[in-house]
């Protein structure tokens, strides 16, 4: 029995726009890491893990998004 | 009227209901928004490897400059006797390691440069041009400016790695590698 405190056509509406952030900061991530990937090869080494905490930040925000997004099915 | 939850009827892609759907769909209803609802619920999903994917990538950026930090400094290492290099010749030698191309040449009597060969842009080998002050790529017609190493017209962003050298009892000694931060 489906318990979600949302109808189905509202999680309809919801998902996509979850799945469009997560999308957003994936590129957000792709932007980042050819960045590092170019400010290294260039020798500047001290941007290299700031940038690598950022990415992890940015994960640890698509895993709360997708947690949020399997909440939405209980 | 239907008393079900509208949650739960099975709608067919065409919307119409299902006693007037073809018997092949009655055999094997598929519920068309659930269906569309897990398909997007998986590509959620597939987009969090993305991103993992993404840091396993910042974590090897960040391993490889670790790595060449701990490395130490450059051996020194001989490359050529001076009178062996005639001025607009040009040498290639190993350096620092036994796989790092890097061209030697002789400018005029008294200046010799040295510098990477690999292309800053992907690493073609570029080719010295001493008549011409530059070495140039074939790859993508890069061309690095011959005494400085910067890059002067293509694809390349970034200066080519310079080898310092140092001269004495007529040979040539390769002493480290400069890399000019952007």
């Amino acid at each position: 029995m489906n318990r979600s405190p949302f109808a189905r056509s509202q999680r309809m509406t919801i998902l996509p726009g979850i799945v469009c952030l997560i999308a957003v900061i994936v590129i957000l991530q792709l932007w980042l890491f050819t960045a590092t990937m170019e400010a290294y090869l260039g020798g500047d080494h001290v941007i290299v893990v700031p940038a690598a905490l950022a990415s992890l930040a940015c994960l640890g925000l698509n895993a709360g998004l997708v947690r949020y997004l399997r909440a939405l099915d209980r | 009227m239907s008393l079900e939850p509208p949650d739960l009827v099975t709608v067919a892609p065409d919307g119409r209901p299902p006693e007037e759907q073809p018997r092949w769909r009655q055999a094997f209803p598929i519920d068309e928004p659930q269906d569309d609802y897990r398909f997007r619920r998986h590509f959620a999903r597939f987009l969090l490897l993305t991103s993992l994917a993404f840091v396993v990538g910042q974590a090897w950026i960040v391993l490889l400059s670790v790595l060449s930090r701990t490395r130490g400094k450059p051996p020194v290492q001989d490359v050529a006797g001076v009178a062996e290099l005639p001025v607009g010749r040009a040498k290639l030698f190993a350096y620092p390691r036994p796989g790092d191309a890097c061209v030697l040449v002789r400018v005029s009597h008294e200046q010799f440069v040295a510098f990477g060969q690999q292309c800053t842009h992907l690493s073609c080998p570029v080719i010295p041009k001493p008549a011409e002050g530059k070495f140039h790529c074939p790859c993508h017609e890069g061309v690095f400016d011959l005494y400085t190493g910067q890059p002067l017209a293509g694809p390349p962003r970034r200066t080519l790695p310079r080898i310092t050298l140092d001269i004495r009892g007529g040979r040539i000694y390769a002493t480290g590698v400069q890399q000019e931060v952007l």
